[in-house]
Protein backbone atom coordinates (compact mmCIF):
# COMPACT_ATOMS: atom_id res chain seq x y z
CA UNK A 1 0.00 0.00 0.00
CA UNK A 2 1.27 3.39 -0.91
CA UNK A 3 1.94 5.96 1.75
CA UNK A 4 -1.11 8.00 2.67
CA UNK A 5 -1.30 11.65 1.61
CA UNK A 6 -2.63 13.77 4.45
CA UNK A 7 -5.54 16.08 3.64
CA UNK A 8 -4.11 19.55 3.44
CA UNK A 9 -6.28 22.18 5.00
CA UNK A 10 -7.09 25.55 3.51
CA UNK A 11 -8.19 27.99 6.18
CA UNK A 12 -11.33 29.72 4.97
CA UNK A 13 -13.50 32.61 6.04
CA UNK A 14 -16.43 32.18 8.41
CA UNK A 15 -19.51 34.03 7.13
CA UNK A 16 -23.09 33.33 8.14
CA UNK A 17 -22.19 29.95 9.64
CA UNK A 18 -20.46 28.77 6.47
CA UNK A 19 -16.82 28.50 5.47
CA UNK A 20 -16.50 30.13 2.05
CA UNK A 21 -13.27 30.98 0.28
CA UNK A 22 -12.71 34.66 -0.37
CA UNK A 23 -14.92 36.08 -3.10
CA UNK A 24 -11.72 37.43 -4.63
CA UNK A 25 -10.20 33.94 -4.84
CA UNK A 26 -7.07 35.20 -3.09
CA UNK A 27 -5.16 33.56 -0.30
CA UNK A 28 -1.92 34.17 1.57
CA UNK A 29 0.60 31.96 3.28
CA UNK A 30 0.89 31.69 7.05
CA UNK A 31 3.21 29.08 8.48
CA UNK A 32 3.20 27.34 5.12
CA UNK A 33 -0.60 27.13 5.15
CA UNK A 34 -3.03 28.75 2.74
CA UNK A 35 -5.33 31.24 4.43
CA UNK A 36 -8.10 33.14 2.63
CA UNK A 37 -7.35 36.80 1.95
CA UNK A 38 -10.66 38.60 2.41
CA UNK A 39 -11.78 41.39 0.08
CA UNK A 40 -14.24 44.24 0.53
CA UNK A 41 -17.00 42.07 -0.92
CA UNK A 42 -16.39 39.51 1.80
CA UNK A 43 -16.83 42.35 4.29
CA UNK A 44 -20.08 43.25 2.57
CA UNK A 45 -21.33 39.63 2.73
CA UNK A 46 -20.29 39.31 6.36
CA UNK A 47 -22.17 42.47 7.33
CA UNK A 48 -25.29 41.19 5.57
CA UNK A 49 -24.98 37.89 7.47
CA UNK A 50 -24.38 39.69 10.76
CA UNK A 51 -27.34 42.00 10.20
CA UNK A 52 -29.72 39.17 9.43
CA UNK A 53 -28.61 37.37 12.61
CA UNK A 54 -29.29 40.37 14.87
CA UNK A 55 -33.03 39.80 15.21
CA UNK A 56 -32.79 36.18 16.30
CA UNK A 57 -29.75 36.59 18.56
CA UNK A 58 -30.78 39.78 20.33
CA UNK A 59 -34.32 38.42 20.56
CA UNK A 60 -33.22 35.22 22.26
CA UNK A 61 -33.62 35.23 26.03
CA UNK A 62 -30.53 36.17 28.02
CA UNK A 63 -30.61 32.73 29.63
CA UNK A 64 -30.66 31.05 26.23
CA UNK A 65 -27.73 33.16 25.01
CA UNK A 66 -25.80 32.20 28.11
CA UNK A 67 -26.49 28.50 27.58
CA UNK A 68 -25.34 28.68 23.98
CA UNK A 69 -22.13 30.43 25.00
CA UNK A 70 -21.49 27.82 27.71
CA UNK A 71 -21.96 25.17 25.06
CA UNK A 72 -19.34 26.96 22.92
CA UNK A 73 -17.00 26.84 25.90
CA UNK A 74 -17.50 23.07 26.07
CA UNK A 75 -16.50 22.78 22.43
CA UNK A 76 -13.52 25.09 23.06
CA UNK A 77 -12.36 22.80 25.84
CA UNK A 78 -12.74 19.81 23.54
CA UNK A 79 -10.47 21.37 20.93
CA UNK A 80 -7.76 22.20 23.47
CA UNK A 81 -5.20 19.93 21.85
CA UNK A 82 -5.88 21.31 18.40
CA UNK A 83 -5.16 24.86 19.59
CA UNK A 84 -1.99 23.72 21.31
CA UNK A 85 -1.04 22.00 18.04
CA UNK A 86 -1.19 25.42 16.35
CA UNK A 87 1.64 26.52 18.62
CA UNK A 88 -0.39 28.25 21.33
CA UNK A 89 0.80 27.85 24.91
CA UNK A 90 -1.49 25.51 26.87
CA UNK A 91 -1.89 28.18 29.54
CA UNK A 92 -3.25 30.67 27.01
CA UNK A 93 -5.80 28.15 25.69
CA UNK A 94 -7.00 27.47 29.23
CA UNK A 95 -7.26 31.15 30.12
CA UNK A 96 -9.14 31.75 26.86
CA UNK A 97 -11.66 29.04 27.70
CA UNK A 98 -12.09 30.44 31.19
CA UNK A 99 -12.52 33.91 29.75
CA UNK A 100 -15.26 32.67 27.46
CA UNK A 101 -17.07 31.08 30.40
CA UNK A 102 -16.64 34.26 32.45
CA UNK A 103 -18.25 36.40 29.72
CA UNK A 104 -20.97 33.77 29.16
CA UNK A 105 -21.93 34.17 32.78
CA UNK A 106 -22.71 37.84 32.17
CA UNK A 107 -25.46 37.00 29.69
CA UNK A 108 -28.26 36.92 32.25
CA UNK A 109 -26.71 39.44 34.64
CA UNK A 110 -26.10 42.55 32.49
CA UNK A 111 -29.70 43.72 32.62
CA UNK A 112 -29.81 43.61 36.43
CA UNK A 113 -26.46 45.29 36.93
CA UNK A 114 -26.70 47.99 34.23
CA UNK A 115 -30.45 48.44 34.05
CA UNK A 116 -32.64 49.85 36.77
CA UNK A 117 -35.79 51.48 37.99
CA UNK A 118 -35.37 55.24 38.16
CA UNK A 119 -37.22 57.49 40.60
CA UNK A 120 -39.30 60.10 38.77
CA UNK A 121 -41.58 62.93 39.89
CA UNK A 122 -44.84 61.40 38.75
CA UNK A 123 -47.00 58.31 38.99
CA UNK A 124 -44.84 56.34 36.57
CA UNK A 125 -42.44 53.50 36.52
CA UNK A 126 -39.29 54.63 34.75
CA UNK A 127 -37.13 51.72 33.70
CA UNK A 128 -33.74 51.65 32.03
CA UNK A 129 -32.90 48.53 30.08
CA UNK A 130 -29.56 47.90 28.38
CA UNK A 131 -29.94 46.73 24.79
CA UNK A 132 -27.43 45.53 22.22
CA UNK A 133 -26.18 48.05 19.66
CA UNK A 134 -26.50 45.76 16.63
CA UNK A 135 -23.68 44.83 14.30
CA UNK A 136 -20.22 45.38 15.76
CA UNK A 137 -17.10 45.46 13.60
CA UNK A 138 -14.03 44.19 15.42
CA UNK A 139 -10.37 44.40 14.51
CA UNK A 140 -8.84 41.61 16.57
CA UNK A 141 -5.55 42.16 18.42
CA UNK A 142 -2.45 40.59 16.90
CA UNK A 143 -0.77 39.62 20.16
CA UNK A 144 -2.23 36.70 22.08
CA UNK A 145 -4.12 35.37 19.06
CA UNK A 146 -6.66 33.19 20.88
CA UNK A 147 -7.06 34.89 24.26
CA UNK A 148 -7.13 38.36 22.70
CA UNK A 149 -9.64 37.19 20.12
CA UNK A 150 -11.94 35.59 22.68
CA UNK A 151 -11.63 38.71 24.82
CA UNK A 152 -13.01 40.93 22.06
CA UNK A 153 -15.65 38.58 20.57
CA UNK A 154 -17.30 37.23 23.71
CA UNK A 155 -18.13 40.59 25.37
CA UNK A 156 -19.66 41.91 22.15
CA UNK A 157 -21.96 38.96 21.48
CA UNK A 158 -22.96 38.15 25.06
CA UNK A 159 -25.39 41.06 25.18
CA UNK A 160 -26.99 40.20 21.83
CA UNK A 161 -24.79 42.00 19.31
CA UNK A 162 -23.48 40.21 16.25
CA UNK A 163 -19.89 40.72 15.10
CA UNK A 164 -17.78 40.90 11.97
CA UNK A 165 -14.23 40.17 13.11
CA UNK A 166 -11.11 40.96 11.11
CA UNK A 167 -8.67 38.39 12.45
CA UNK A 168 -5.06 39.41 13.05
CA UNK A 169 -3.12 39.16 9.79
CA UNK A 170 -0.06 37.30 11.15
CA UNK A 171 -2.02 34.82 13.27
CA UNK A 172 -5.28 33.79 11.57
CA UNK A 173 -5.12 30.05 12.30
CA UNK A 174 -6.45 30.21 15.88
CA UNK A 175 -9.23 32.52 14.61
CA UNK A 176 -10.40 30.07 11.96
CA UNK A 177 -10.14 27.20 14.45
CA UNK A 178 -12.28 29.24 16.85
CA UNK A 179 -14.75 29.62 13.98
CA UNK A 180 -14.87 25.84 13.72
CA UNK A 181 -15.58 25.67 17.43
CA UNK A 182 -18.43 28.16 17.09
CA UNK A 183 -19.81 26.40 14.00
CA UNK A 184 -20.09 23.16 15.96
CA UNK A 185 -21.72 24.80 18.96
CA UNK A 186 -25.30 26.05 18.91
CA UNK A 187 -24.40 29.62 18.05
CA UNK A 188 -26.71 30.72 15.19
CA UNK A 189 -24.97 31.36 11.87
CA UNK A 190 -24.05 35.01 11.36
CA UNK A 191 -23.66 35.93 15.03
CA UNK A 192 -19.89 35.67 14.66
CA UNK A 193 -18.29 36.21 11.26
CA UNK A 194 -14.53 35.96 10.95
CA UNK A 195 -12.53 37.34 8.04
CA UNK A 196 -8.85 36.63 7.61
CA UNK A 197 -6.52 38.86 5.64
CA UNK A 198 -5.22 42.40 5.83
CA UNK A 199 -7.09 44.64 8.21
CA UNK A 200 -5.55 47.68 6.52
CA UNK A 201 -7.40 46.67 3.33
CA UNK A 202 -10.74 45.56 4.76
CA UNK A 203 -11.16 47.68 7.90
CA UNK A 204 -11.95 50.92 6.00
CA UNK A 205 -14.92 49.20 4.32
CA UNK A 206 -16.15 47.99 7.67
CA UNK A 207 -15.64 51.39 9.29
CA UNK A 208 -17.55 53.25 6.57
CA UNK A 209 -20.34 50.67 6.17
CA UNK A 210 -23.65 52.31 7.04
CA UNK A 211 -25.12 49.05 8.32
CA UNK A 212 -22.48 48.59 11.03
CA UNK A 213 -23.37 50.13 14.39
CA UNK A 214 -20.15 50.00 16.38
CA UNK A 215 -16.47 49.49 15.90
CA UNK A 216 -13.84 47.92 18.13
CA UNK A 217 -10.39 49.04 16.99
CA UNK A 218 -8.44 47.19 19.69
CA UNK A 219 -6.24 45.44 17.13
CA UNK A 220 -5.32 48.48 15.04
CA UNK A 221 -1.63 49.13 15.73
CA UNK A 222 -1.16 51.81 13.07
CA UNK A 223 -2.08 55.16 14.62
CA UNK A 224 -2.85 56.88 11.31
CA UNK A 225 -5.12 54.02 10.24
CA UNK A 226 -6.94 54.16 13.58
CA UNK A 227 -7.65 57.87 13.10
CA UNK A 228 -8.95 57.42 9.55
CA UNK A 229 -11.12 54.50 10.65
CA UNK A 230 -12.59 56.58 13.43
CA UNK A 231 -13.32 59.38 10.98
CA UNK A 232 -15.01 56.95 8.59
CA UNK A 233 -17.01 55.55 11.51
CA UNK A 234 -18.34 59.03 12.24
CA UNK A 235 -20.34 58.87 8.99
CA UNK A 236 -23.19 57.10 10.76
CA UNK A 237 -22.16 57.83 14.34
CA UNK A 238 -20.79 54.40 15.18
CA UNK A 239 -19.70 53.76 18.71
CA UNK A 240 -15.93 53.33 18.60
CA UNK A 241 -13.62 51.58 21.05
CA UNK A 242 -10.21 53.12 20.38
CA UNK A 243 -6.96 51.17 20.27
CA UNK A 244 -5.43 50.91 23.75
CA UNK A 245 -2.83 53.53 24.67
CA UNK A 246 -0.63 50.90 26.35
CA UNK A 247 -0.44 47.18 25.56
CA UNK A 248 -3.22 45.23 27.26
CA UNK A 249 -2.45 42.39 29.66
CA UNK A 250 -5.03 39.95 28.32
CA UNK A 251 -4.62 37.58 31.25
CA UNK A 252 -5.74 40.22 33.76
CA UNK A 253 -9.36 40.48 34.94
CA UNK A 254 -11.00 42.41 32.10
CA UNK A 255 -14.00 43.78 33.98
CA UNK A 256 -17.28 44.37 32.16
CA UNK A 257 -16.22 47.51 30.25
CA UNK A 258 -16.03 45.71 26.91
CA UNK A 259 -19.62 44.52 27.36
CA UNK A 260 -20.95 47.95 28.27
CA UNK A 261 -19.12 49.56 25.34
CA UNK A 262 -21.65 47.95 22.98
CA UNK A 263 -24.82 48.53 24.95
CA UNK A 264 -27.44 51.20 24.50
CA UNK A 265 -29.79 52.13 27.28
CA UNK A 266 -33.47 52.20 26.51
CA UNK A 267 -35.60 54.07 29.00
CA UNK A 268 -39.32 53.38 29.16
CA UNK A 269 -42.10 55.07 31.08
CA UNK A 270 -45.09 53.14 32.27
CA UNK A 271 -48.02 54.51 34.29
CA UNK A 272 -48.45 53.03 37.73
CA UNK A 273 -51.69 51.10 38.04
CA UNK A 274 -54.20 51.64 40.84
CA UNK B 1 -41.77 31.03 -36.35
CA UNK B 2 -44.45 29.77 -38.60
CA UNK B 3 -44.84 31.70 -41.79
CA UNK B 4 -47.55 34.15 -40.89
CA UNK B 5 -48.49 37.47 -42.34
CA UNK B 6 -50.22 40.37 -40.69
CA UNK B 7 -53.45 39.76 -42.55
CA UNK B 8 -53.64 36.12 -41.57
CA UNK B 9 -52.83 37.04 -37.96
CA UNK B 10 -55.96 39.17 -37.83
CA UNK B 11 -57.95 36.10 -38.81
CA UNK B 12 -56.49 33.95 -36.06
CA UNK B 13 -58.88 35.06 -33.35
CA UNK B 14 -61.93 34.48 -35.52
CA UNK B 15 -62.75 30.99 -34.34
CA UNK B 16 -61.71 28.43 -31.78
CA UNK B 17 -60.25 26.23 -34.50
CA UNK B 18 -58.04 28.89 -36.11
CA UNK B 19 -56.79 30.08 -32.73
CA UNK B 20 -55.98 26.56 -31.58
CA UNK B 21 -54.29 25.75 -34.88
CA UNK B 22 -52.19 28.88 -34.65
CA UNK B 23 -51.17 28.49 -30.98
CA UNK B 24 -50.35 24.82 -31.35
CA UNK B 25 -48.51 25.60 -34.58
CA UNK B 26 -46.01 27.75 -32.67
CA UNK B 27 -42.67 25.99 -32.47
CA UNK B 28 -42.00 24.23 -29.17
CA UNK B 29 -39.60 25.83 -26.71
CA UNK B 30 -36.19 24.20 -26.37
CA UNK B 31 -36.41 23.75 -22.60
CA UNK B 32 -32.73 23.08 -21.94
CA UNK B 33 -31.61 25.67 -24.48
CA UNK B 34 -33.77 28.42 -22.98
CA UNK B 35 -32.51 27.77 -19.46
CA UNK B 36 -28.91 27.59 -20.63
CA UNK B 37 -29.17 30.83 -22.56
CA UNK B 38 -30.79 32.61 -19.63
CA UNK B 39 -28.11 31.27 -17.27
CA UNK B 40 -25.32 32.26 -19.66
CA UNK B 41 -26.61 35.82 -20.05
CA UNK B 42 -26.95 35.98 -16.27
CA UNK B 43 -23.18 35.69 -15.91
CA UNK B 44 -22.43 38.97 -17.72
CA UNK B 45 -20.56 41.39 -15.54
CA UNK B 46 -21.78 44.98 -15.64
CA UNK B 47 -19.54 47.42 -13.78
CA UNK B 48 -18.98 51.08 -12.88
CA UNK B 49 -20.35 53.46 -15.54
CA UNK B 50 -22.53 50.85 -17.22
CA UNK B 51 -23.77 49.72 -13.83
CA UNK B 52 -24.70 53.27 -12.82
CA UNK B 53 -26.60 53.65 -16.10
CA UNK B 54 -28.32 50.30 -15.62
CA UNK B 55 -29.36 51.16 -12.07
CA UNK B 56 -30.90 54.46 -13.13
CA UNK B 57 -32.69 52.73 -16.01
CA UNK B 58 -33.94 50.00 -13.68
CA UNK B 59 -35.27 52.65 -11.27
CA UNK B 60 -37.14 54.30 -14.16
CA UNK B 61 -38.59 50.86 -15.02
CA UNK B 62 -39.91 49.99 -11.58
CA UNK B 63 -43.64 49.60 -11.07
CA UNK B 64 -43.62 50.30 -7.35
CA UNK B 65 -46.21 47.87 -6.12
CA UNK B 66 -48.31 47.39 -3.04
CA UNK B 67 -50.96 44.69 -3.29
CA UNK B 68 -51.83 43.80 0.27
CA UNK B 69 -55.18 43.35 1.90
CA UNK B 70 -53.92 45.77 4.56
CA UNK B 71 -53.23 48.64 2.11
CA UNK B 72 -54.51 52.04 3.16
CA UNK B 73 -54.69 55.39 1.36
CA UNK B 74 -51.95 56.56 3.72
CA UNK B 75 -49.62 53.80 2.65
CA UNK B 76 -50.36 54.54 -1.01
CA UNK B 77 -49.63 58.24 -0.46
CA UNK B 78 -46.31 57.34 1.16
CA UNK B 79 -45.52 55.11 -1.78
CA UNK B 80 -46.47 57.94 -4.14
CA UNK B 81 -44.00 60.26 -2.44
CA UNK B 82 -41.32 57.61 -2.80
CA UNK B 83 -42.21 57.08 -6.47
CA UNK B 84 -41.75 60.79 -7.24
CA UNK B 85 -38.44 61.13 -5.43
CA UNK B 86 -37.02 57.68 -4.64
CA UNK B 87 -33.89 59.28 -3.16
CA UNK B 88 -35.05 62.52 -1.51
CA UNK B 89 -31.51 63.71 -0.85
CA UNK B 90 -30.45 63.33 -4.49
CA UNK B 91 -32.35 65.24 -7.20
CA UNK B 92 -30.46 63.36 -9.94
CA UNK B 93 -32.26 60.14 -9.01
CA UNK B 94 -35.07 59.56 -11.54
CA UNK B 95 -38.67 58.80 -10.57
CA UNK B 96 -40.09 55.30 -11.04
CA UNK B 97 -42.38 54.37 -13.95
CA UNK B 98 -45.61 53.71 -12.10
CA UNK B 99 -47.27 52.89 -8.83
CA UNK B 100 -49.30 49.67 -8.95
CA UNK B 101 -52.22 49.33 -6.54
CA UNK B 102 -55.63 47.70 -6.08
CA UNK B 103 -58.57 49.50 -7.76
CA UNK B 104 -59.88 50.89 -4.47
CA UNK B 105 -56.55 52.63 -3.91
CA UNK B 106 -56.45 54.28 -7.37
CA UNK B 107 -57.94 57.63 -6.22
CA UNK B 108 -55.32 57.95 -3.49
CA UNK B 109 -52.55 57.09 -5.96
CA UNK B 110 -53.86 59.55 -8.58
CA UNK B 111 -53.91 62.31 -5.97
CA UNK B 112 -50.43 61.47 -4.72
CA UNK B 113 -48.91 61.35 -8.20
CA UNK B 114 -50.71 64.27 -9.86
CA UNK B 115 -48.37 66.19 -12.16
CA UNK B 116 -45.38 63.97 -11.49
CA UNK B 117 -45.36 61.97 -14.72
CA UNK B 118 -45.45 58.78 -12.67
CA UNK B 119 -48.31 56.64 -13.92
CA UNK B 120 -50.95 54.93 -11.88
CA UNK B 121 -51.34 51.23 -12.60
CA UNK B 122 -54.17 49.22 -11.14
CA UNK B 123 -54.67 45.49 -11.05
CA UNK B 124 -58.17 44.53 -12.09
CA UNK B 125 -60.31 41.58 -13.22
CA UNK B 126 -60.46 39.92 -9.80
CA UNK B 127 -56.71 39.94 -9.22
CA UNK B 128 -55.03 37.55 -8.42
CA UNK B 129 -57.26 34.57 -9.19
CA UNK B 130 -59.40 35.94 -12.02
CA UNK B 131 -62.14 33.54 -10.97
CA UNK B 132 -65.23 35.72 -11.33
CA UNK B 133 -67.78 36.21 -14.15
CA UNK B 134 -66.73 38.39 -17.07
CA UNK B 135 -69.21 41.16 -16.19
CA UNK B 136 -67.56 41.57 -12.81
CA UNK B 137 -64.11 41.73 -14.42
CA UNK B 138 -65.27 44.40 -16.86
CA UNK B 139 -66.93 46.40 -14.10
CA UNK B 140 -63.70 46.12 -12.07
CA UNK B 141 -61.70 47.41 -15.04
CA UNK B 142 -64.09 50.28 -15.83
CA UNK B 143 -64.09 51.37 -12.20
CA UNK B 144 -60.29 51.48 -12.11
CA UNK B 145 -60.10 53.44 -15.38
CA UNK B 146 -62.83 55.83 -14.27
CA UNK B 147 -60.92 56.46 -11.05
CA UNK B 148 -57.95 57.57 -13.13
CA UNK B 149 -55.73 54.54 -13.67
CA UNK B 150 -53.37 54.93 -16.64
CA UNK B 151 -52.55 51.25 -16.84
CA UNK B 152 -54.58 48.14 -16.09
CA UNK B 153 -52.95 44.87 -15.04
CA UNK B 154 -55.42 42.08 -15.81
CA UNK B 155 -55.08 38.37 -15.07
CA UNK B 156 -56.02 35.73 -17.62
CA UNK B 157 -58.25 32.81 -16.71
CA UNK B 158 -55.60 30.14 -16.25
CA UNK B 159 -58.28 27.52 -15.78
CA UNK B 160 -59.75 28.25 -19.21
CA UNK B 161 -56.32 28.49 -20.82
CA UNK B 162 -55.05 25.23 -19.35
CA UNK B 163 -58.18 23.34 -20.38
CA UNK B 164 -57.72 24.56 -23.93
CA UNK B 165 -60.57 27.09 -24.08
CA UNK B 166 -58.32 29.61 -25.82
CA UNK B 167 -61.14 31.56 -27.43
CA UNK B 168 -62.69 32.24 -24.05
CA UNK B 169 -59.41 33.74 -22.83
CA UNK B 170 -58.96 35.62 -26.11
CA UNK B 171 -62.39 37.18 -26.04
CA UNK B 172 -62.01 38.08 -22.41
CA UNK B 173 -58.81 40.01 -23.13
CA UNK B 174 -60.49 41.73 -26.10
CA UNK B 175 -63.41 42.73 -23.89
CA UNK B 176 -61.15 44.05 -21.13
CA UNK B 177 -59.09 45.86 -23.78
CA UNK B 178 -62.26 47.68 -24.86
CA UNK B 179 -63.19 48.45 -21.26
CA UNK B 180 -59.73 49.98 -20.74
CA UNK B 181 -60.35 52.70 -23.32
CA UNK B 182 -57.20 54.81 -23.49
CA UNK B 183 -55.52 53.04 -20.58
CA UNK B 184 -52.65 50.66 -21.29
CA UNK B 185 -53.42 46.99 -20.79
CA UNK B 186 -50.94 44.63 -19.16
CA UNK B 187 -51.92 40.99 -19.34
CA UNK B 188 -50.68 38.79 -16.50
CA UNK B 189 -50.03 35.26 -17.73
CA UNK B 190 -49.20 33.85 -14.26
CA UNK B 191 -46.45 31.71 -15.75
CA UNK B 192 -45.98 29.86 -12.45
CA UNK B 193 -49.35 28.21 -13.06
CA UNK B 194 -48.96 27.55 -16.77
CA UNK B 195 -46.73 24.53 -16.21
CA UNK B 196 -44.63 24.49 -19.39
CA UNK B 197 -42.57 26.92 -21.44
CA UNK B 198 -44.67 25.99 -24.48
CA UNK B 199 -47.71 27.28 -22.63
CA UNK B 200 -45.87 30.50 -21.79
CA UNK B 201 -45.15 31.04 -25.48
CA UNK B 202 -48.76 30.28 -26.44
CA UNK B 203 -50.17 32.54 -23.73
CA UNK B 204 -47.82 35.36 -24.80
CA UNK B 205 -49.01 35.16 -28.40
CA UNK B 206 -52.62 34.84 -27.33
CA UNK B 207 -52.38 37.99 -25.22
CA UNK B 208 -50.57 39.96 -27.91
CA UNK B 209 -53.06 38.91 -30.60
CA UNK B 210 -55.91 39.97 -28.35
CA UNK B 211 -54.48 43.47 -28.02
CA UNK B 212 -52.28 43.56 -24.91
CA UNK B 213 -49.84 46.48 -24.63
CA UNK B 214 -47.71 44.57 -22.13
CA UNK B 215 -47.37 40.95 -21.17
CA UNK B 216 -46.54 40.36 -17.53
CA UNK B 217 -45.24 37.18 -15.91
CA UNK B 218 -46.95 36.92 -12.58
CA UNK B 219 -49.22 38.25 -9.91
CA UNK B 220 -46.60 37.71 -7.24
CA UNK B 221 -49.18 35.71 -5.29
CA UNK B 222 -48.08 32.20 -6.30
CA UNK B 223 -44.82 30.55 -5.18
CA UNK B 224 -43.14 30.57 -8.62
CA UNK B 225 -42.98 34.13 -9.95
CA UNK B 226 -40.77 35.70 -12.61
CA UNK B 227 -37.77 33.65 -13.72
CA UNK B 228 -35.12 34.43 -16.31
CA UNK B 229 -36.05 31.60 -18.74
CA UNK B 230 -39.74 32.55 -18.70
CA UNK B 231 -38.85 36.18 -19.35
CA UNK B 232 -36.55 35.06 -22.17
CA UNK B 233 -39.44 33.23 -23.85
CA UNK B 234 -41.73 36.23 -23.49
CA UNK B 235 -39.05 38.54 -24.89
CA UNK B 236 -38.64 36.21 -27.87
CA UNK B 237 -42.40 36.35 -28.37
CA UNK B 238 -42.52 40.17 -28.43
CA UNK B 239 -39.50 40.24 -30.74
CA UNK B 240 -41.17 37.82 -33.17
CA UNK B 241 -44.47 39.66 -32.88
CA UNK B 242 -42.75 42.88 -33.87
CA UNK B 243 -41.13 41.16 -36.85
CA UNK B 244 -44.56 40.10 -38.10
CA UNK B 245 -46.74 43.06 -37.20
CA UNK B 246 -44.37 45.95 -36.50
CA UNK B 247 -46.02 46.53 -33.12
CA UNK B 248 -43.85 46.79 -30.03
CA UNK B 249 -45.31 45.01 -27.00
CA UNK B 250 -43.85 45.52 -23.54
CA UNK B 251 -42.75 42.86 -21.07
CA UNK B 252 -43.03 43.04 -17.30
CA UNK B 253 -41.48 40.40 -15.05
CA UNK B 254 -43.00 40.65 -11.60
CA UNK B 255 -42.46 38.96 -8.27
CA UNK B 256 -39.25 37.66 -6.74
CA UNK B 257 -36.92 40.30 -8.24
CA UNK B 258 -35.32 41.76 -5.13
CA UNK B 259 -31.74 42.69 -5.87
CA UNK B 260 -29.90 45.00 -8.21
CA UNK B 261 -27.95 42.01 -9.48
CA UNK B 262 -31.21 40.30 -10.52
CA UNK B 263 -32.48 43.46 -12.20
CA UNK B 264 -29.28 43.88 -14.21
CA UNK B 265 -29.49 40.25 -15.32
CA UNK B 266 -32.95 40.99 -16.69
CA UNK B 267 -31.70 44.09 -18.49
CA UNK B 268 -28.94 42.05 -20.15
CA UNK B 269 -31.56 39.52 -21.21
CA UNK B 270 -33.72 42.29 -22.69
CA UNK B 271 -30.86 43.80 -24.64
CA UNK B 272 -29.67 40.48 -26.01
CA UNK B 273 -33.09 39.01 -26.80
CA UNK B 274 -35.54 41.71 -27.78
CA UNK B 275 -32.98 44.42 -28.50
CA UNK B 276 -32.16 47.92 -27.28
CA UNK B 277 -35.60 49.21 -28.36
CA UNK B 278 -36.95 47.48 -25.27
CA UNK B 279 -34.50 49.17 -22.88
CA UNK B 280 -37.17 51.75 -22.20
CA UNK B 281 -39.73 52.12 -19.39
CA UNK B 282 -42.47 52.06 -22.04
CA UNK B 283 -41.36 48.61 -23.18
CA UNK B 284 -40.00 46.93 -20.08
CA UNK B 285 -40.99 47.16 -16.43
CA UNK B 286 -40.14 45.52 -13.16
CA UNK B 287 -43.08 44.69 -10.92
CA UNK B 288 -41.49 44.87 -7.51
CA UNK B 289 -41.72 46.39 -4.08
CA UNK B 290 -38.41 45.64 -2.39
CA UNK B 291 -36.23 45.96 -5.53
CA UNK B 292 -36.27 49.76 -5.43
CA UNK B 293 -34.62 49.86 -2.00
CA UNK B 294 -31.78 47.66 -3.17
CA UNK B 295 -31.35 49.76 -6.32
CA UNK B 296 -31.15 52.88 -4.15
CA UNK B 297 -28.60 51.28 -1.83
CA UNK B 298 -26.44 50.23 -4.77
CA UNK B 299 -26.81 53.67 -6.30
CA UNK B 300 -25.64 55.18 -3.02
CA UNK B 301 -22.66 52.83 -2.93
CA UNK B 302 -21.62 53.89 -6.44
CA UNK B 303 -22.09 57.58 -5.65
CA UNK B 304 -20.40 57.73 -2.26
CA UNK B 305 -18.06 54.72 -2.26
CA UNK B 306 -19.56 53.60 1.04
CA UNK B 307 -21.76 50.56 1.60
CA UNK B 308 -25.27 51.64 2.46
CA UNK B 309 -27.71 49.98 4.81
CA UNK B 310 -31.45 49.41 5.11
CA UNK B 311 -31.66 52.12 7.77
CA UNK B 312 -31.19 54.69 5.01
CA UNK B 313 -34.15 53.73 2.83
CA UNK B 314 -37.83 53.63 3.68
CA UNK B 315 -39.43 50.40 4.82
CA UNK B 316 -41.95 50.10 1.99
Amino acid sequence: MSERLAVRKTYKLFIGGRFPRSESGRSYLVENTNVALASRKDVRDAVVAARSAVKGWSGATAYNRGQILYRAAEMLEGRRDQFIGLGLPAAEVDVATDRWVWYAGWADKIAQVYGGANPVAGPYFNLSAPEPTGVVGVVAPGESPLLGLVSVIAPAIVSGNTVVVLAAEPAPLPAVTLAEVLATSDLPGGVVNILTGRAAETAPWLASHLDVNALDLTGVADQALAVSLEQAAAGNLKRVVRPPAAPIDWTADPGPSRITAFLETKTVWHPKGV
Amino acid sequence: MTATTTSSLAEVGRSAATLRTFLHGLPGVDHVGAEQRAALLGTRSIKTGAKAWAIDLAIRMVDLTTLEGADTPGKVRALGAKARRPEPSDPSCPPVAAVCVYPSMVPAAVEALAGSGVRVASVATAFPSGQVPLEVKLADTRAAVAAGADEIDMVISRGAFLSGRYVEVFEEIVAVRQACGAAHLKVILETGELGTYDNVRRASWLAMLAGADFIKTSTGKVPVAATLPVTLIMLEAVRDFRAVTGRLIGVKPAGGIRTTKDAIRYLVLVNETAGPAWLDPDRFRFGASSLLNDLLMQRGKLATGVYSGPDYVSLD
